[in-house]
């Protein structure tokens, strides 16, 4: 009753830019809806589909609130425009039972099996229950019966888990234009799924995890081998290798209480050798090597002006992303391989040589921010003869699950120090692990090679904005720069420099939302300004550093003048990308002759092709078939993507390819099959 | 083997005819699947991966529409189509045995809803408004009513029977 009167005095005394939650006067600013003013009021409404990064969707309806002299009385926060002079009650006894309602269908229609469950402790789902007083389940258990999908090597899906929450949809298509995930089927059936029902590994899906990030529940979650790390540790036959990536130092803490950003990497060294590693590096090291390759060869490229934007390829979800989608600039990729896969070539060449043992008696483990990176161990480009560079790819929280499954009390460790040489780095280094991080790193040393004098920084390529551009002066040349992070971001920059809208000389893409920092295999951040937070450690500990400038490291440069030859260069720090075909599916058949085969025309209907006129070439070509009744003869047969974009349309007519094809390079070909 | 000759391309020509009559406009994508639907009869995936292309949206979106709406198949039906109405007034007549009955006569389960000769499509569908002749089904266009066990077993050999003597 006396809340009710202050309520009322507040909103009639107040000016009318405020709205009264809960008897808390709030003043708006630029909220963009009520859940936001509420959660700046200090209450905590549940949700489960709202994400402030993501489009509204208003599906999960946890976020209603009572809002006083409105009909119909209850509405959805996120999706409710804030308007001056609202008198909100988030948590009458109508919306409490609704909302616990809401939880009992969530657990009867899906299966909540907490104990085995990969996302217990960090679930959404489990929270609100037990923050509810969810006791038991009115309704009966439906539970779909879909298959776990284990496809991948990032990410793990376990659909009868799923909420439908739709989050996971709108993170792969708004944040990184790939789309790989969406709803299928209707009412009761209803699922989210991928085209075509397939494994998550075998389509588009680029492993970045970020849908996993937003996942409340323990449908998507990383794809974990732990029990594999775990025998590695264990076997005496193998020298077991941890490599430290520089964003998991800066997090870490979090999975046990401590605030986003401190620098652990003391700790986390203590750990593994407690829990049986044979060495402990720092990933810097390597990036070190990666950013002077790379500063190296854009110079080359700059001052043959070839081959340019360079494009950074540290990150395995924008490389095979390009792949799939940019064929036609993989040549502008830098071919520097990443810092974890060029660590992995070097120290099991360093390594075997060292202590006089096969390579394959190495173990090399990378503890890394990203999901991705499991992805990149695997390809076949980073292997000799079968032998993995990387063995095994583990993330942040999966280092912090190891630690804790060995029972390892996190706050009590003491530092220990890195192995050496391969752990030695410069402030160009650590720096990578945010978004603009290897773009300033590849300019400090540039900056340093062609200019005297000390050490440059270049801070307008730092901060969180997906899309940063800029101009600046390095040894008289002026050089316009991009960092986008997110692979929309990207998307939406690469169509306008294909365009000819822009021209850049070097881009550096990240495919997370703010570079490694914030990958998916970091803790969930609690708040916005983690990651900000964890970036901020990253930069203090460059300050910290004696070099700032990669090309300054005496290991690196003593690799360079007594272990690398041009031959060496090649084969452990570089490598290539090819084309990815986008749809995987086997040749499509239009149509089957009747007669002896003796034509067999198959053409690609890839995007690329597509645009570059393929529907019409079809067109002519079946008309000229026609007209000179070859019908009987031919067997026409189209394929997505032969994997030559950028020389399309691309017609092959028997074994033979044309590029560029026309009607009558067509006609010229067929000419020569079926002499007439 | 003449018919196929003449059909050469033509259904996948039409692809193309359809995509151009709409201007691979993405907000046209129902009607387009429609009128895909109408030349193939269904919709085979690689078509929608197609028109996925042409209209630069992911094949994902294309799939979500394409099993969103019940009026779209993505298996190929037979040449009868048989639909076995499940609306209240035939479930409580039982409508559910002569389903089982389908199944049983034509080699069907849950899963599989088309024969392997392409001849029988089985579906189940909400009430089509013929309650009065409850239990009822349909044919392609043919109705019939007060539905028994026997009487399906009865129906599957008068159709197999008329395909043999046409064949
Ligand atoms: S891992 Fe990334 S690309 Fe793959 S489904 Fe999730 S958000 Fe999409
Ligand atoms: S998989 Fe997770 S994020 Fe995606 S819809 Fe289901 S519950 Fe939501
Ligand atoms: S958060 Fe508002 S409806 Fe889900």
């Amino acid at each position: 009753m006396n809340t009710n009167l202050n309520s009322n005095n507040v909103t009639k005394t107040s000016n009318l830019k405020t709205i009264t939650v809960d008897s808390i006067p709030v003043t708006l600013g630029d909220e963009s809806n009520l859940l936001e003013v509420i959660r700046k009021a200090g209450i905590e409404l549940p949700t489960f589909c709202y994400h402030s990064d993501l489009s509204v969707y208003g599906a999960c309806r946890m976020c209603m609130v009572e809002i006083e002299d409105r009909h119909p009385g209850i509405f959805p926060a996120c999706s409710t425009k804030a308007e001056p002079g609202m008198v909100i009650r988030t948590n009458t006894k109508t919306i409490r039972d609704m909302r616990k309602m809401i939880i009992e269908l969530m657990l009867a229609s899906s299966d909540h099996s907490c104990t085995t469950c990969p996302k217990s402790g960090a679930c959404k789902l489990q929270d609100i229950a037990t923050q509810l007083g969810v006791k038991d389940v009115r309704f009966k258990q439906m539970v779909a019966q879909d298959e776990k999908d284990l496809s991948s090597p990032c990410i793990a899906r376990d659909p009868a888990k799923c909420i439908l929450c739709g989050d996971c949809v709108r993170v792969c298509d708004e944040i990184q234009s790939v789309g790989s995930l969406d709803f299928a089927y209707r009412g009761a059936d209803a699922r989210v799924v991928t085209c075509g029902n397939k494994g998550i590994g075998e389509v588009e899906c680029v492993g970045c995890g970020q849908c996993v990030k937003v996942c409340p529940v323990g449908a998507l979650t990383i794809k974990t081998n732990l029990t594999d790390v775990w025998n590695e540790v264990h076997n005496k036959d193998k020298i077991v290798v941890a490599t430290v990536a520089p964003a998991v130092r800066v997090a870490i803490g979090e999975c046990f209480g401590e605030e986003a950003g401190i620098n652990n990497i003391g700790k986390i060294v203590s750990a593994l050798r407690i829990m049986g590693f044979d060495r402990v590096f720092d990933l810097n090291f390597a990036a070190d090597l990666t950013t002077v390759e790379e500063g190296n060869e854009f110079i080359q490229r700059y001052t043959e002006q070839k081959n340019l934007p360079q494009f950074t390829s540290c990150c395995p979800a924008w490389v095979k992303f390009a792949e799939e989608y940019y064929p036609n600039l993989l040549n502008n990729l830098s071919t520097v391989r990443s810092p974890m896969s060029l660590f992995g070539s070097v120290c099991k060449e360093q390594l075997s040589k060292e202590l006089g043992v096969s390579r394959d008696k190495i173990v090399i483990v990378m503890v890394g921010p990203c999901t991705a990176k499991k992805f990149e161990a695997n390809r076949p480009e980073f292997a000799v003869d079968g032998n993995p560079d990387i063995d095994h790819v583990i993330t942040t929280e999966e280092l912090a699950r190891m630690i804790k499954e060995h029972g390892i009390e996190f706050e009590k460790l003491g530092f220990s120090a890195l192995d050496m040489p391969l752990s030695f780095a410069t402030g160009g280094a650590i720096i990578f692990g945010s978004t603009g991080g290897v773009c300033e790193s590849v300019l400090r040393y540039a900056a340093k090679e062609l200019e005297p004098g000390p050490s440059r920084e270049f801070k307008q390529f730092r901060g969180k904005s997906g899309t940063k551009i800029g101009e600046i002066e390095i040894g008289g040349n002026t050089l316009r720069l991009a960092v986008v992070s997110g692979l929309a971001n990207a998307r939406a920059l690469i169509d306008r420099v294909q365009n000819g809208e822009e021209s850049f000389d070097l881009i550096e893409v990240m495919a997370c939302p703010g570079g490694c920092v914030n990958g998916a295999g970091q803790p969930t951040p609690q708040c916005d300004e983690d990651n900000s937070k964890r970036a901020k450690g990253l930069y203090d500990n460059d300050r910290m550093l004696p070099f700032h400038s990669s090309g300054e490291n005496p290991v690196v440069k003593k690799l360079y003048d007594e272990d690398f030859d041009e031959h060496k260069i090649h084969e452990l720090l570089h490598t290539k990308y090819g084309n990815r075909r986008l749809i995987k599916e086997d040749d499509f058949v239009l149509s089957t002759p009747t007669a002896e085969t003796k034509l067999n025309l198959t053409i690609c209907f890839g995007r690329s092709c597509f645009t570059k006129g393929a529907q019409a070439l079809y067109g002519n070509l079946m008309k000229y078939i026609r007209d000179n009744g070859l019908e009987a003869n031919t067997e026409f047969k189209a394929r997505f993507c032969a994997t030559k974009c950028g020389k399309g349309p691309v017609l092959l007519v028997n074994d033979q390819l044309i590029e560029h094809c026309t009607l009558e390079k067509a006609v010229e070909a067929i000419g020569v099959v079926l002499p007439q | 083997m003449q018919k196929n000759v003449q059909e050469f391309g033509t259904k996948f020509e039409s692809v193309c005819a359809v995509l151009e009559k709409y201007e691979c406009n993405p907000h046209m994508l129902v009607p387009i699947l429609q009128e895909i639907q109408a030349a193939y009869s269904y919709l085979p995936k690689d078509v929608m991966n197609y028109v996925a292309n042409a209209l630069g949206v992911t094949p994902g979106s294309v799939f979500g529409v394409a099993t969103f709406y019940s009026h779209f198949t993505l298996e190929p039906k037979g040449k009868y189509v048989i639909r076995v109405c499940d609306g209240t007034a035939c479930h409580v007549r039982k409508s559910t045995e002569i389903i089982k009955t389908f199944q049983a006569e034509l080699g069907l389960d849950e899963k599989t809803h088309t024969t392997e000769d392409n001849l029988f499509t089985l579906e189940e569908v909400a009430c089509i408004g013929a309650c009065g002749l409850a239990p009822v089904i349909t044919i392609n266009e043919d109705v019939y009513g007060a539905m028994t066990k026997e009487k399906t077993v009865e129906l599957v050999k008068k159709y197999k029977e008329e395909e043999a003597a046409n064949a």
